[in-house]
């Protein structure tokens, strides 16, 4: 077993594209970012990694170059956040659509305005729909392992596609915590070179990125479709050559003592650490709850969502961003399409917590399980909440 | 026959929307865009080529006996041809079918 060490999630991060011989970083570390690129500039200037490093002018050109070095054949990386994710939006699209792989890691962070730079998923949950696979981690170790994993993804025949691992800006993005840290020769063993199925060479000519009539684009958005809903079984597979590989077990959905629970805490991310503490103390008081996460955000894990929550009466979703004026909270509204005409289907109570970096305790998830436990007594399901706000989210406007 | 059809099943698509088969686009009939075509009258023309160096589209040539033509499977009706002819030769003419 490789020793753990202590190390801030971002550096560690980086230290992990590093293993996974990277060729091409491209990355402009706008407000607000991470050591992440930062450090792999460090490593690739050191001589510790033969890499291009390529610091372009804006967030939408290190995307767009991340395309090029993809077209290439090269091994790609980059990290983003918040601002600098929205601003890569257009060539999110063009990447998936082009089946271009890489590995993009995103600290999760709010949105201006106001300015903020802390954690939420407002991010990430407005590219829900560009096509790439999104996975989201719960803890540095996690976010180590699922960009290795996520090279050996994107890069799959299979699949190819590029792919967001998302992990929490600032609460673990400069968090320090103890990392098992494999090494490149390790990371060699699982994630073999990249062999790219097309690229572009002056010898075999292609044309990547021609313009779609109307007579193509409708099929060429099938085939985006079914690139992403079919790569669910090869990243299964993967996670499961990963675990034997390296020890550590990774499912689509994670669950925690969810056995006979009536009530389930659902939520992704960072918050899931806390959320586990807070049921040990909860089942210890002798009230059945249980935690479900999604890992897997795209595509999204029906059947094992559908499996996670089989038996609960009451669903109580933690949304990290809402969308003002509409139905509420993303997971939420996932999870209603999930269970949408289902027989038994659980109730669902929405909220919508930690926007903009506010911590979430104890004291929230009470609160939430409070709202469950109302449900499942009889209550009539509240609509979406905005669990911490001052004055109320039905308060008067 | 182009080895990619141009209205393919998504099944069939090539990956990633590439053209893998260079100079593809001859198999676009941009024919089909246009509502009127350039019609020339021969008497008028001094066979200089002009329309044909200025077509967008490549589709004008010069035949054998010095007069233009067009391949009016691509031409799009841009009338740039009209609009350059020194002679005042070329009239658009509406096509009803």
């Amino acid at each position: 077993m490789a020793e753990r060490k202590g190390m801030e999630v971002s550096i560690a991060i980086a230290e992990a594209a590093s293993a996974c011989d990277v060729d091409c970083i491209a990355a402009y570390p706008i407000t607000p970012q991470t050591h992440v690129v930062e450090h792999l500039s460090e490593i690739v200037a050191d001589g510790d990694l033969d890499a291009e490093f390529i610091p372009v002018e804006s967030e939408h050109a290190a995307m767009s170059c991340c395309c090029g070095c993809a077209s290439a054949g090269a091994r790609t990386f980059t990290a983003t956040a918040s601002q600098g994710l929205a601003l890569m939006h257009e060539i999110l699209f063009i990447a998936a659509n082009l089946r271009l792989p890489m590995v993009m890691v995103v600290a999760n962070r709010s949105l201006s305005g106001p300015i903020s730079i802390w954690n939420d998923h407002s991010d990430v949950m407005t590219e829900r729909d560009v096509g790439w696979v999104q996975v989201f981690a719960e803890n540095g170790q996690e976010a180590v392992d699922m960009v290795i994993m996520g090279h050996r993804i994107s890069e799959d025949k299979r699949i190819l596609l590029p792919l967001m691992v998302n992990f929490d800006g600032f609460i673990l993005s400069h968090m320090v915590e103890p990392i098992e840290m494999p090494t490149r020769e390790e990371v060699k063993k699982f994630l073999p070179d990249f062999e790219p199925q097309q690229r572009l060479d002056i010898d075999d000519p292609i044309t990547m990125g021609p313009v779609g009539m109307p007579v193509v684009y409708t099929e060429a958005k099938m085939a985006a479709e079914w690139a992403v809903r079919n790569s669910y079984e090869p990243m299964v597979e993967i996670m499961g050559e990963f675990e034997k590989e390296f020890g550590r077990k990774y499912k689509p959905v994670e669950t925690y003592r969810t056995d006979d629970a009536e009530i389930l805490l659902i939520m992704m991310g960072g918050i899931a650490e806390t959320a586990m503490t807070w049921v040990d103390k909860v089942r210890d008081e002798g009230v059945k709850v249980g935690l479900v996460r999604f890992r897997m955000w795209r595509p999204l894990p029906v059947d094992d969502f559908k499996k996670a929550i089989a038996g609960a009466k009451v669903l109580g979703v933690l949304d990290r961003h809402f969308s003002p004026g509409g139905p509420g909270g993303p997971m939420a509204q996932e999870i209603k399409y999930m269970l949408y005409g289902q027989d038994h289907a659980p109730k669902i109570v929405e909220t919508v917590v930690g926007l903009g970096g506010r911590d979430v305790n104890f004291s929230d998830f009470d609160q939430i399980f409070d709202r469950c436990k109302e449900v499942l007594g009889g209550a009539p399901i509240p609509p979406f909440e905005l669990i911490q706000v001052r004055g109320g989210h039905y308060g008067k406007a | 026959m182009p080895k990619q059809s141009p209205s393919p099943d998504w099944q069939d698509m090539a990956l990633g929307t590439a053209i893998t088969e260079p100079g593809s686009a001859k198999y676009q009939r941009t024919g089909d865009w246009r509502s009127s075509g350039p019609v020339w009258d021969l008497d008028k023309c001094i066979k200089c080529g002009v329309c044909a160096v200025f077509c967008p589209e490549g589709c004008i040539t010069m035949r054998a006996d010095g007069y233009p033509e067009a391949d009016m499977e691509y031409c799009k009706g841009c009338a740039i041809c009209v609009c350059e002819c020194w002679a005042v030769c070329i009239s658009m003419v509406e096509e009803k079918e």
